[in-house]
């Protein structure tokens, strides 16, 4: 038994992570809406992720705030928490605790692959790994994302009559997928659906740079043609849509890596374009922190911990409630 | 093979029928002999590699990765060659894969216990959207909601020639086409192929209005014979072995050799596949167990023996007829029956009738009491025109209702048809589009169950849950008793007690019902 239980409960302190409902004290790793939830007493978390929350559920989302930087221990009481960047999204943080020789790190969402939106992932060494399992197949390896956007610009470049609606999660993959592109050397405006827009806002004053964007609802269809449209994947067959000309649905995502996945849900031009670790992250990450027992939570537990089974490591599935697929990576 | 796999990409992932259309005329133009023709061979399906079989992969891929592990994976994928392309563990310095041609050869060419060798480099040398289209040609198996036809119209979009030109010599040509690519290109002659290989596109007919047409035609104008309950077939007779083509022009004389090697004489006949003894047709269900199998069991032969009734003659000897109008062909058809008769030919009879009343009397005698689909109602003096051409030829259905609708989505059923994809949703098309129109969950044996079940799980192309989505290709004749405006359907219509009165194994999507003509039910009610 460890200081930690299966709901990510930090027992000596009465602290969770990531809770499913409200709850006296949490530690938030994130601001996606399946780990970060209104409601709580005390929240603490990164300062990004703090104003991630508040522009999301408002200002009095949580009773009280705290911030901390990463890799700054915090004593709360016997219990040593430390946050380390976890590569997700802008803010997204690990949580380092140790209490009595014991550390254990909960990775929450995170990824190894570059990202310019999000500081880089920190291997932190550690007895017991609670891992994302989200793409926990091995049939998930997620190609270079420079080479997702490169096929992106040569679709817009291939039909310039075209609209190009790239679906992408409101939070993270939006200004991701704008950042790559400018990384790819497009400079002209790219177009929002307003739902976009407060967190890109939110990125740009937290110093992530995207470049000019307009409002997709305030142009001409023919400004439209040839542009670069981004909008939240439910927004891609809505009414909305029917401003854009003979629009390329596209849709960023690490599922779209499954060509009938893709076909299934009518995208012609899928982008492998993930926030999460793949298979081979997953298993390097567990490798490298020198953990001898892991725990694997949100997505496909089972292979991950087959795995580490056959590595001769003590692995067991978590099944938190409340925590579903993660289709908005 | 890079060209290729975009192709295969972009035909999979484009829902537009034009678009499709679009990078099939491109690809053809810009990709030079022989790579095109391989690549066309692939798309129509008419290349296969006989040692290339989905064991073969399933072991190249289970020596490199853990077993349990490509199970699940091969679970949540659900499709055996794109978890084989997405789970592949070795990516080499992705150097250029073999061009088409090469490609081809290597994989006939290699020796069975060297393939798994081959195959496993061939993965690790490719790009991971070159990994997809590379299994699935190696498989054969593409799934990618493409039909020959398309790929026929894209060669006929491409060269000016007109798509039955190209589906008439298709089978007397050979991969990988060089001579077709000559002719389309207007660099050689039209190949040159025997007449007994050529097929010659069928003529069709349309859905007759009772309430519009019946009043404008003339019926001494008109002929009539019996809607059949068999097969659509062409019959080409001449000095080598016969060809019996389905109407989409696929030949299918190898599953039927008892029709094929008793017939002589030298005409291109159009007719009915029909199974019975001494030209007494047997319920079509008797048919269908001959139906979908390359090569006919002895059983088969002598329990369901084949024959073919005949009602149009194309070509009389050499003689091409079908400018001829269709009272003088019959004349033809009629004097040829008589100089060469067969005991596996016959003809359908001219339905005697005055006006229509008489005709619907008949149609509706002959339902109740024989059974017969309808009645076939033809003008006189047109000739034969391949297509669907408008106001020449008419089929007059039976009562009940019946539509026939593509199978779009079958869900496994209840009870002890739990393990069975039992429940089937079909639609119509509105435009390129198929819309869903129904669902049904009986109407056919048990058989033909476990036929269908068989056949969803080998043209899946999505699965959600219990749900799969299969490939736009499978008619059935659904009946129904009436139909109503609905606005929970996307096709906004809704049928009453739809069941499936049969599955028409030979009929091409192309050729199911319409969204329009289903307004004929729903003024009707």
């Amino acid at each position: 038994m460890s200081f930690l239980d299966r709901n990510l409960d930090i027992l000596p302190i009465g602290v969770s992570i990531d809770p499913t409902g409200p709850r006296e004290r949490a530690i938030i790793t994130h601001g996606h809406s399946d780990h970060a939830r209104s409601g709580h007493d005390a929240v603490l978390a990164t300062a990004d992720t703090i104003a991630i929350m508040k522009a999301r559920y408002g200002e009095d989302c949580a009773g009280s705030f705290q911030t901390l930087d990463f890799g700054v221990p915090l004593m709360i009481g016997e219990v040593e928490v430390t946050l380390f960047p976890a590569g997700h999204i802008l803010g997204s943080a690990q949580v380092r605790l140790r209490y009595r020789g014991e550390t254990i790190v909960v990775t929450g969402d995170y990824k190894r692959l570059p990202d310019a939106t999000a500081p880089p992932f920190e291997l932190v060494p550690c007895d017991i790994l609670v891992t994302e399992a989200t793409f926990g197949l091995p049939v998930f390896q997620h190609p270079r994302p420079q080479d997702e956007i490169g096929r992106l610009l040569k679709s817009v470049a291939d039909e310039p009559q075209r609209s190009h609606l790239v679906g992408a999660y409101a939070l993270g993959k939006a200004q991701r997928v704008m950042r790559l592109l400018r990384d790819a050397g497009y400079d002209r405006p790219i177009y929002l659906h307003g739902a976009m827009v407060e967190l890109t806002r939110l990125y740009e004053a937290r110093g992530i740079a995207v470049g000019e964007t307009r409002l997709a609802i305030e142009a001409s269809k023919a400004e439209l043609a040839g542009a670069i449209v981004i909008g939240p994947p439910s927004a891609l067959k809505d009414r909305w849509s029917r401003r854009l000309a003979d629009p390329v649905l596209s849709v960023a995502s690490g599922w779209m890596s499954v060509k009938q996945r893709a076909r299934q849900s009518g995208v012609e031009l899928p982008l492998v374009i993930s926030d999460h670790a793949d298979w081979n992250e997953l298993r390097q990450t567990i490798a490298e922190t020198g953990a001898r027992e892991v725990w694997v939570t949100h997505g496909r537990e089972d292979a991950l911990v087959y795995w580490c089974e056959q590595q001769g490591l003590a692995a067991t599935p978590l099944n938190i409630v409340g925590f579903e697929e993660c289709e908005e990576e | 093979m890079k060209r290729f796999a975009q192709l295969l990409e972009l035909l999979a992932l484009t829902p537009s029928r034009n678009r499709k259309l679009e990078a099939l005329v491109t690809y053809f133009r810009e990709t030079p002999d022989p790579d095109r023709g391989f690549a066309l061979a692939i798309l129509t399906g008419a290349l296969t590699f006989k040692n290339v079989k989905p064991a073969v992969l399933r072991e190249v891929v289970t020596r490199e990765v853990d077993p349990y592990l490509f199970g699940l994976s091969y679970d949540y994928v659900g499709d055996l060659g794109e978890t084989i392309a997405l789970i592949w563990p070795h990516h080499g310095q992705q150097e250029e894969l073999p061009r088409l041609a090469d490609l081809v050869e290597l994989l006939e060419t290699t020796s069975k216990s060297k393939l798994p060798e081959l195959i496993a480099s061939l993965l690790t040398r490719a790009a991971i959207n070159e990994r997809w289209a590379l299994v699935k040609l190696t498989t054969g198996a593409l799934r990618i909601g493409l039909s020959a036809r398309l790929a026929k119209t894209a060669l006929a979009e491409m060269s000016g020639k007109p798509v039955q030109e190209i589906e008439e010599i298709w089978h007397g040509l050979a991969i990988p086409y060089a001579e077709l690519f000559a002719w389309l290109e207007d660099r050689g002659p039209r190949p040159d192929i025997a007449h007994e290989v050529r097929f010659h596109p069928m003529m069709l007919s349309n859905p007759i209005d009772e309430a519009v047409d019946l009043g404008k035609l003339d019926p001494a104008e008109f002929s009539a014979e019996w809607k059949w309950d068999g097969i659509r077939v062409q019959l080409v007779l001449g000095n080598g072995p016969a060809s019996l083509f389905s109407r989409t022009g696929d030949e299918i004389a190898a599953a039927f050799p008892d029709l094929v090697e008793n017939v002589f004489g030298e005409a291109v006949l159009d007719g009915e596949l029909l199974v019975g003894e001494n030209f007494e047709p047997a319920p079509f269900n008797d048919l269908q167990q001959r139906l979908n199998r390359k090569i006919a069991s002895a059983r088969h032969l002598a329990d369901y023996p084949a024959f073919m009734r005949v009602y149009d003659m194309l070509f009389d000897g050499h003689e091409d007829i079908r400018p001829l109008p269709w009272s003088e062909r019959r004349q033809r058809l009629e004097a040829w029956m008589a100089r060469h008769p067969q005991t596996r030919l016959d003809l359908s009879q001219v339905l005697p009738f005055s006006d229509w009343e008489e005709l619907a009397e008949l149609r509706r005698r002959g339902a109740a009491e024989h059974g017969h689909e309808g009645v076939m109602v033809k003008l006189k003096s047109s000739p034969y025109v391949p297509g669907r051409p408008k106001g020449l030829w008419y089929k007059w259905k039976r009562d009940p209702n019946v539509v026939d609708a593509v199978l779009m989505y079958a869900q496994r059923g209840h009870g002890k048809r739990s393990s069975f994809y039992s429940d089937y949703t079909f639609g119509v098309w509105k435009g390129n589009e198929l819309v869903p129109i129904g669902k049904a969950y009986f109407g056919f044996t048990d058989q033909e169950l476990r036929q269908l079940d068989n056949w969803v799980r080998n043209h899946t192309v999505n699965s959600f849950g219990p749900v799969r989505e299969v490939e736009k290709q499978l008619v059935f004749e659904v009946a129904f008793d009436s139909a109503q405006v609905s606005g929970r359907h996307k096709s906004g219509v809704a049928l009453r007690f739809p069941r499936i009165s049969r599955i028409r194994w030979d009929k091409p999507a192309s050729e199911a019902g319409t969204l329009e003509e289903m307004q004929v039910f729903l003024e009707a009610t």
